[in-house]
C-alpha cells in the first residue's frame, strides 16, 4: 500500500440529519488543458464539495462531478471512489453535481481528462472517507484503529466480534479530523476497478425517462428559437414583417439580442459565429417554428474586424475577414498556401542537407474540409432569469467557463448563477461553445419567464463552430538504405493549424522540420472529437504507409523499426510520447489480428496514434463491392493505462472506430457564398448501421500505470487504417477526405 | 385548432393543437411524454420513432390530423417497467454511449422484431438503416437486437 498525505483538499462536515460528507477538490491535481496552462485558477479551493455522503441510515451517495455525455463518467467516476470507500457499486446512489466553482474544478468533459485528472483524487476521497469512519469504529469501541477493516460497507473488529455499516458510524465520522494520510489500495487488491459495470443511467435511457437538457419541462415554461444570418459575412439588420408574425397563433414575442457586449474579451469558449440573432418565443415547439419559417429578417455584410482573445491566459489577437466565403476558394487558399515557407515549430539536425543527399524523396499533400459535430440532441438549453437570480440547466462541455461568460453578459455575480447540467446527447466538443445558454438567459431575461431555447436541426448544422478545413504536407527522405533519414511536415488550416509539432516521428528521425500556418476565415471553428489529431493522424499516419512502401518495408515493422531508435537514441527534445508503450500497441494488434499470416490475402490498413497521453493502433480489414467498401473487421490495441471499467472502455473504443470511418467516409461542410451546402441529414451523410464494419475487436495493453485518456485516443487512427486498407482494395492512395468523393 | 382523441400507450389523450402538429411536438410539449426525441425534423435520423399500430414510423414527420383511431406506443409505453425484451437486451449488452438516440433505436427494433422474429444482419442492417447513432453504437446494437431475437 502507498501512503498519500491529503494536502488540502479534503474536508468533512456533518449532515444535518445524521450523517457526514466528505468534499474534495480537484485543484491539487490540476494539470492543464491541452497545451494550455491554465492561469487564473477560480478559487482557493479549501471548503468541501458534496462528493460522498453517508447518511445515518446507511444511504451512500457519490456525487459525479463532470458533465455525462457519453463516455461514462457518471460510471467511471464514481466506481473510482467506490473502489477505495470499500462499498458494494451496485447498493449506492450515484448523482449528478450542479455546477459548483466553488468546490469543483475541472468539472468539463474535454480532452478525455476526466479520469485522467480526478483518478488520484478520487481514490483519496474514497480512501479518506473509509480512514474516517475506522478511526470512528474504533474509538466507540475502543479498540486500534489498524484492527478495525473494512468489507462492502461494513466495519468489523474481528477480536470482539463487533460490526457496524457504515451508516451507523457516520455521524460521528464527521467528528473525525480528516486524516493527514490515508493508505490507498494496492492495484491487485481491486474489487470494483476493472470489472465492469453498466451505464449507470441506461435503466432511465431505455424507458425514455428525461434525462436530457431537451427534456426540461417547468411550468409557465415558454418556446424559443432563433434566427441567425442564412451565411457566414453576414449579420443581422432589421426585422421586416415582426407584426404579421407577432400575430401568428401562439407567439409571444420577436426581438433581436446580442450575445457579447462590444467591450467583452472573449475567452476559449466563447466563440460565436452571429453576435446578433433574432429570438422568437411562444407557447409551444411547432407554433415557434411556424413564426421562424415566416419571419422575414434583412441581413448585411459583416466588415472585417478584429477581436482580443483571453485564450486561457494567452491574449491573441483574432483577424475576422469580411466577405461570403466559398469552398472552392478556402481549397484554392491552402493549395497555394501550403506550397509556402510557414512558421517553424520545431527544427532537428540539418533537414535541407538530409534531403539533397537522399537516396529516394517522397512528398504528398493531405487535405480535409469542415466537419459539423451534429450532435444527436440538437443545442439547447433552459434559463429563468429575474432581477435576483438566474437559474439554467441543460447539456453543456465546460459549465465553469460558460458561468463566467454569462456573469460577465448579465452583469451579475456567479453566486446568484445557478446552472445545472443535465446528461448531454453528444457533445463531441461542440457543446464546449456555449453560445446558446447566453442566449437562452438573454431571452428569458428579456420575457420575463422561463424559457427553453431549441435549435433545429438545421440551426444546429448551419450556425457554425465546425471542425477546421486543414491541409498537410509531408516530405521523407530515405537513404541508400531505405531508412528514414529525414522527415518534413508542414500542416495548416483555415482558420486553425492542426500542427503537433512534438510528436512522432519526431524524436526517431534525425532530421526532422515542422511548420505551420494559418488562414483567416469568417467561418467559426471549435473542438471536434480529438482536436487536430482527428486530422494529423488521419495524414501522418496515411503518408507513413507510403513511405514504408517506397522503402520496402512492412508498415508496422517499419514504424517499430522507428519507435525503437526513439526509445534507443531520441532525437531532439519534448517528445510527446513514450516510444515503449507505443510500440507495445503495433506489437499486440499485430499479435491479435494475426497480421503476419493474413497480410498477404486480405486488404488490410493499418494505423496508430498517441493522443491525450494514450496510444492506439488498428488494423482494418475491408473489400470494395461496386464502389462501395464493406469492412469486415477492425483490430483495435489501446493502452489507456488502468482500465476503470473495460467493457464501457470497449463500447467508447467501438463508437470512436464507427464515428469516425462515417467521418472519413461521408463527412463533409462546404460553403457556397458563405451559406452551409449541408443543413440537415438528407445533405450531410453519417454513418449508418449498414456501413459500420461487421466486427470489432478491442484490446487493451495491460498494466498498472496511472489511467489516461479514453474518450478520444482510439479515433484518430481510424481514418489512415481505412485510407491504407482502401489503397490495398484500389491500389488507389486516398489524399483528400471525405474518401468516398474518390472512390 | 382542433381538438383530437389520441389512443397513445393504451390511454386516451384529448388535446387541442394545430392540425399540422407532428405526433414528435404533441407528445413532448402537450402530453409532457419527453422519450420521444426531436433529432431532425425530416425523418431522416430515426431519433422519434414510435409505432403507429405497432408499425415504426418517424412522429417528427406525422401530423396529429393523420392518425385518426390509429393507436400509439412510445418508449414509455413499450412495457410497464422496461421488461421488453428489446429494452432487457440493451441493458445487457450495455449499448448506449450518449444515449440520447436509443429511444428512437429501441422503438425501430421493437417494430422489426414484431415483423420479422429472427433477423439475419442484413434484416437488421437494412431495417435499422433509418436510426443515426453518432456515438457509433451500431455493433451492440445489432447484438442487442440478435439476443431480443432469441428472448
Amino acid at each position: 500500500m502507498k501512503t498519500h498525505s491529503r494536502r488540502s483538499f479534503l474536508k468533512a462536515s456533518a449532515l444535518s440529519g445524521g450523517g457526514f460528507m466528505l468534499g474534495i477538490s480537484f485543484l491539487s491535481n490540476f494539470k492543464s488543458f491541452g497545451n494550455e496552462p491554465i492561469a487564473n485558477l477560480p478559487l482557493g479551493f479549501n471548503e468541501l464539495n458534496g462528493f460522498v455522503k453517508i447518511t445515518a441510515d446507511n444511504v451512500i451517495k457519490i456525487m459525479s462531478p463532470n458533465p455525462e455525455g457519453g463516455q461514462g463518467v457518471k460510471t467511471s467516476m464514481p466506481m473510482i471512489v467506490a473502489e477505495e470507500l470499500d462499498v458494494d457499486f451496485s447498493k449506492i446512489i450515484i448523482e449528478q453535481a450542479d455546477l459548483d466553482t466553488k468546490h469543483f474544478t475541472r468539472q468539463f468533459i474535454g480532452g478525455s481528462q476526466a479520469i485522467h485528472l480526478s483518478w488520484q483524487p478520487l481514490r483519496l476521497a474514497g480512501a479518506t472517507a473509509r480512514q474516517m469512519l475506522r478511526e470512528a469504529a474504533a474509538k466507540q469501541w475502543n479498540v486500534p484503529v489498524d484492527e478495525i477493516s473494512t468489507q462492502s460497507g461494513v466495519l468489523y473488529h474481528k477480536n470482539s466480534g463487533k460490526s457496524a455499516n457504515y451508516g451507523d458510524m457516520a455521524t460521528a465520522a464527521a467528528q473525525i479530523p480528516v486524516p493527514k494520510e490515508v493508505k490507498l489500495k494496492s492495484i491487485p487488491d481491486f474489487k470494483i476497478i476493472g470489472k465492469s459495470q453498466g451505464n449507470v443511467d441506461l435503466a432511465k435511457i431505455v424507458t425514455g425517462k428525461p434525462l436530457f437538457g431537451i427534456d426540461t419541462q417547468v411550468k409557465g415554461m415558454q418556446i424559443a428559437m432563433i434566427v441567425h444570418p442564412p451565411a457566414f459575412g453576414l449579420k443581422f439588420k432589421s426585422i421586416q414583417n415582426e407584426v404579421a408574425v407577432s400575430k401568428m397563433k401562439g407567439i409571444k414575442a420577436i426581438f433581436p439580442i446580442k450575445i457579447f457586449n462590444e467591450d467583452y474579451e472573449k475567452t476559449f469558449f466563447d466563440t460565436t459565429t452571429f453576435n446578433e440573432v433574432v429570438a422568437i418565443v411562444g407557447n409551444s415547439t411547432w407554433e415557434v417554428m411556424q413564426a421562424k419559417k415566416a419571419l422575414k429578417v434583412t441581413w448585411q455584410p459583416i466588415e472585417s474586424y478584429t477581436q482580443n482573445r483571453n485564450m486561457l491566459g494567452r491574449k491573441i489577437v483574432e483577424k475576422i475577414p469580411a466577405g461570403l466565403e466559398d469552398t472552392i476558394e478556402h481549397k484554392a487558399k491552402l493549395a497555394e498556401r501550403i506550397t509556402q515557407p510557414a512558421t517553424v515549430r520545431r527544427k532537428d539536425g540539418d533537414v535541407e542537407t538530409a534531403f539533397k543527399i537522399a537516396t529516394k524523396i517522397i512528398e504528398r499533400t493531405f487535405n480535409a474540409p469542415f466537419l459539423a459535430h451534429n450532435c444527436m440532441e440538437p443545442m439547447n438549453f433552459f434559463a429563468h432569469v429575474t432581477d435576483e437570480k438566474a437559474e439554467l440547466s441543460g447539456p453543456l462541455q465546460k459549465p465553469e467557463f460558460t458561468e463566467q461568460a454569462l456573469s460577465a453578459r448579465l452583469g451579475m455575480p456567479l453566486e446568484k448563477i445557478d446552472i445545472k447540467m443535465t446528461r448531454l446527447g453528444g457533445g463531441f466538443g461542440r457543446r464546449s461553445y456555449a453560445h446558446w445558454l447566453i442566449e437562452a438567459a438573454l431571452i428569458s431575461q428579456k420575457v420575463k419567464a422561463p424559457v427553453k431555447l431549441l435549435y433545429t436541426r438545421e440551426d444546429d448544422m448551419t450556425a457554425g463552430i465546425y471542425r477546421s478545413t486543414y491541409s498537410a504536407y509531408f516530405r521523407a527522405a530515405l537513404d541508400a538504405d531505405n531508412n528514414l533519414i529525414a522527415f518534413h511536415v508542414k500542416a495548416g488550416g483555415t482558420p486553425e493549424s492542426p500542427l503537433y509539432p512534438n510528436r512522432f516521428p519526431a524524436g526517431a528521425v534525425d532530421h526532422y522540420l515542422a511548420e505551420d500556418f494559418t488562414i483567416d476565415s469568417n467561418i467559426t471553428v471549435g473542438s471536434y472529437r480529438a482536436p487536430r489529431s482527428n486530422f494529423m493522424a488521419a495524414a501522418e499516419q496515411s503518408f507513413l504507409d507510403e513511405v514504408a512502401e517506397a522503402a520496402g518495408k512492412d508498415p508496422i515493422d517499419f514504424r517499430l523499426a522507428l519507435l525503437n531508435r526513439a526509445k534507443e537514441k531520441p532525437v531532439g527534445k519534448n517528445n510527446e510520447y513514450e516510444p515503449e508503450r507505443f510500440a507495445k500497441v503495433l506489437e499486440l494488434v499485430k499479435e491479435k489480428a494475426h497480421w503476419e499470416s493474413i497480410k498477404m490475402t486480405k486488404k488490410l490498413g493499418f494505423s496508430a496514434y498517441f493522443c491525450h497521453d494514450s496510444y492506439a493502433a488498428h488494423i482494418l480489414d475491408l473489400e470494395v463491392k461496386d464502389g462501395t467498401p464493406v469492412i469486415n473487421k477492425v483490430w483495435c490495441a489501446i493502452d489507456c493505462g488502468i482500465v476503470i471499467n473495460p467493457d464501457a472502455a470497449k463500447n467508447m473504443a467501438e463508437g470512436g472506430i464507427v464515428d469516425a470511418l462515417g467521418a472519413a467516409l461521408y463527412g463533409k461542410m462546404t460553403f457556397t457564398k458563405g451559406v452551409p451546402d449541408a443543413n440537415n441529414f438528407h445533405n450531410y451523410r453519417m454513418i449508418r448501421h449498414n456501413e459500420a464494419p461487421k466486427q470489432i475487436e478491442v484490446h487493451f495493453v495491460k498494466n498498472t500505470l496511472d489511467p489516461s485518456g479514453m474518450g478520444e485516443p482510439a479515433y484518430p487512427p481510424v481514418y489512415a487504417a481505412l485510407a491504407n486498407a482502401l489503397y490495398k482494395a484500389t491500389g488507389k492512395r486516398f489524399y483528400n477526405q471525405p474518401f468516398s468523393d474518390n472512390l | 385548432m382542433a381538438k383530437y382523441s389520441l389512443k397513445i400507450n393504451g390511454k386516451t389523450q384529448l388535446i387541442d393543437v394545430d392540425p399540422s402538429t407532428p405526433i414528435l411536438w404533441v407528445l413532448r410539449d402537450h402530453l409532457n411524454m419527453p422519450g420521444t426525441k426531436f433529432g431532425c425534423g425530416m425523418a431522416m435520423c430515426g431519433a422519434c420513432t414510435v409505432h403507429l399500430d405497432g408499425t415504426a414510423v418517424r412522429s417528427c414527420s406525422l401530423p396529429v390530423s393523420a392518425v385518426g383511431k390509429q393507436a400509439i406506443t412510445t418508449i414509455e409505453g413499450l412495457s410497464a417497467n422496461g421488461t421488453h425484451p428489446v429494452q432487457k437486451a440493451w441493458l445487457e449488452h450495455d449499448v448506449a454511449q450518449c444515449g440520447y438516440c436509443q429511444a428512437g433505436q429501441i422503438m425501430s427494433a421493437a417494430a422489426l422484431l414484431k415483423d420479422n422474429p429472427n433477423p439475419s444482419d442484413e434484416d437488421i442492417d437494412n431495417y435499422m438503416s433509418g436510426n443515426i447513432c453518432r456515438c457509433g453504437t451500431y455493433l451492440r446494437i445489432k447484438e442487442a437486437i440478435k439476443a431480443a431475437a432469441k428472448k
